[in-house]
């Protein structure tokens, strides 16, 4: 039960980060790999504030804030200084790894003892346990670990929910046209530059933001914690997208991010149980995102059905 | 209410693939005029919808919309004035959006996009009025992603997206070239009204000599990057479409020469 739902808790938190990934190379159609750094940019800057003494919601906030600046150098370039998207989110990864070690001051920090956005509700859910274990289903659960995911789902609905508003405004919609047909909607009068920037910057916002919950999750904070991040939120989006499909409409996509995040985690815990090691991780992470690309076009090829087709993208094309 | 002075644009320039796609084009188009304008490939009238539009900045030359100065300012900053319609029947529409949401976009052109809901209350029926006009019973499907639908629906659409918020100019760029027949005929047939009903100022590209002979009120044949012939009124009227393919022949012979042999051996060929 307590492995389960501290899964869940890591899941959820990486929701997060699935839903950053989902703004820039879904809704934007922009390839952004500033992902790695901004995870790691995320956690390094409200690791250090909550050491410096900060409260860890301001942390949090500041270290998104962060996130939405690393997203705005990758916009700058790819779009004032005309450098291909993918080379300017490499460029911005790689200047983050420096700008990282600076913000931390060296190559890791441990929160170990330190107040996080997870506490208010671990004494919440102390106060009705009444101790600091909770029974669930007739199983003792540390507190911490119930508080942990109850945080992260609330957070996370939060933020589907505002992505769900924010993409049906005026604003959002034009985001998402955007990514879907550049040239009609720069027709209609919105500079597809500010869209490029705007994307990027909430998407890099939202995943800084889940690596700073990730570092308060785990207590630490390491330089190469960001390292392949940008496939685990693409693994959320991806898995996503399989179980609902490509036509699904736009609260049952976000909610698929969400599902994603938690269903890849859980697929992560049981390959882990069978004996593989976390240093494994990677490359489990690289398999399933593999396996779920693949799987569908081969069940399309070996009996004909387009069911689980994911390739046939919704492009522009899709209906011709 | 549109003005061209003396513009003029070179592609790859100082290659061997030079192309002088305008010329020192001038070109005024009256308010609620609507222009026909014809020309063989490469003679330059796409570009000039692409100078009009902003799709580039003239090397040379000014270009007025309502005595605004628009030469220098990007294909965003020109919407507010200008209604498009693309060749590509899918360049129109954003395919993800639902029809609703791309009309709703469209009624926005050129406005500061905001943090309202992009659907309000009270618009539906309007949108399901302007859908109901195309005749394709595409006003029951306001609610389906845009890319469920066929080219030629996609187009009609876009004419409608085009026409909503009422544009001061409306271009359309072969914009029934990629269609079937049919569909060509139902767009052409829907462009005519609306062009008619709003009383619009169009210029529209076309490649098709029947088109440009029965439509528009003004025709001009592009070619080597300038207008070669301008007529309206009465004399548009003379040009049917079997003349307009004769011109269109002599055209495509000088299209074998360069420019330095053209002016020697078409005078003998005539």
């Amino acid at each position: 039960m307590t492995v389960l739902l501290s899964t869940i808790a890591l899941g959820l938190v990486l929701a997060l980060v699935g839903y950053g990934v989902y703004l820039s190379f879904r809704v934007l159609q922009f390839p952004d790999l500033t992902v790695d750094g901004s995870f790691t940019l995320g956690a390094a800057t409200a690791a250090a504030l909550m050491l410096a003494g900060w409260d860890p919601f301001t942390a949090t906030a500041i270290a998104a804030l962060a996130g939405a600046l690393a997203g705005l150098a990758t916009a700058l370039m790819a779009t004032r200084l005309g450098i291909e998207g993918i080379l300017a989110g490499i460029l911005s990864m790689t200047a983050l790894y420096s700008i990282n070690l600076r913000v931390m001051g060296r190559s890791n920090l441990g929160l170990v003892g330190v107040s996080t956005i997870f506490s208010p509700a671990d004494a919440l859910v102390r106060r009705l346990a009444g101790g600091a274990e909770v029974m669930l289903w007739g199983q003792a659960v540390p507190s911490d670990v119930v508080a942990q995911a109850l945080t992260a789902l609330v957070a996370v609905l939060v933020i589907a929910g505002i992505l769900w508003w924010f993409l049906r405004t005026e604003l959002g919609s034009a985001l998402r046209a955007g990514g879907d047909n550049p040239r009609m909607i720069r027709a209609l009068g919105v500079s597809h530059e500010w869209l490029v920037t705007l994307g990027l910057m909430l998407g890099n916002a939202l995943v800084a933001a889940g690596g700073a919950a990730f570092a308060q999750l785990n207590a630490f904070a390491d330089a190469s914690m960001g390292i392949g991040i940008v496939v685990i939120g693409l693994a959320s989006v991806i898995i996503g997208r399989a179980l609902v499909g490509q036509a699904a409409a736009l609260p049952v996509l976000l909610a698929s991010v969400l599902v994603g995040s938690v269903l890849f985690r859980m697929l992560v815990a049981i390959a882990i149980r069978t004996g593989l090691e976390p240093n494994d991780l990677r490359m489990i992470t690289a398999v399933v995102v593999l396996i779920v690309l693949v799987v569908p076009g081969l069940f399309t090829r070996l009996t004909g059905s387009k069911l689980l087709s994911l390739r046939t993208k919704g492009g522009p094309r899709a209906a011709a | 209410m549109l003005r061209l002075e003396a513009v003029s644009k070179t592609f790859f320039p100082g290659t061997p693939g030079e192309v002088r796609a305008l010329r020192s084009v001038d070109l005024e188009l009256a308010t609620g005029s609507w222009t026909i304008v014809i020309g063989t490939n490469g003679s330059g009238k796409s570009t000039l919808q692409g100078a009009v539009a902003g799709a580039f900045t003239p090397d040379a030359g000014r270009i007025w919309i309502d005595d605004v100065e628009v030469t220098g300012r990007p294909e965003h900053a020109r919407a507010r004035w200008i209604g498009r319609v693309f060749q590509d029947p899918f360049a129109g529409s954003a395919p993800s959006l639902t029809v609703a949401e791309n009309l709703a976009l469209a009624e926005r052109r050129g406005q500061r996009r905001g943090l309202r809901q992009l659907i309000r209350a009270g618009s539906r029926a309007r949108w399901r009025d302007a859908l109901a006009e195309i005749g394709l019973g595409l006003e029951s499907r306001l609610d389906d992603p845009i890319g469920l639908l066929s080219g030629g629906q996609r187009q009609a659409i876009t004419l409608v997206m085009a026409s909503l918020a009422r544009p001061r100019l409306l271009l359309l760029d072969e914009h029934t070239a990629a269609l079937d027949p049919r569909s060509a005929e139902l767009v052409i047939a829907l462009t005519r009204r609306i062009i008619e009903r709003d009383g619009l100022t169009a210029l529209m590209v076309t490649h098709s000599m029947a088109q440009a002979a029965a439509l528009g009120d003004r025709l001009i044949a592009m070619h080597r990057g300038r207008p070669w012939l301008d007529v309206q009124g009465n004399a548009k009227r003379a040009w049917r479409a079997e003349r307009l393919h004769e011109l269109f022949s002599e055209m495509r012979r000088e299209d074998r020469f360069d420019d330095a042999t053209v002016g020697i051996v078409v005078p003998a060929y005539r």
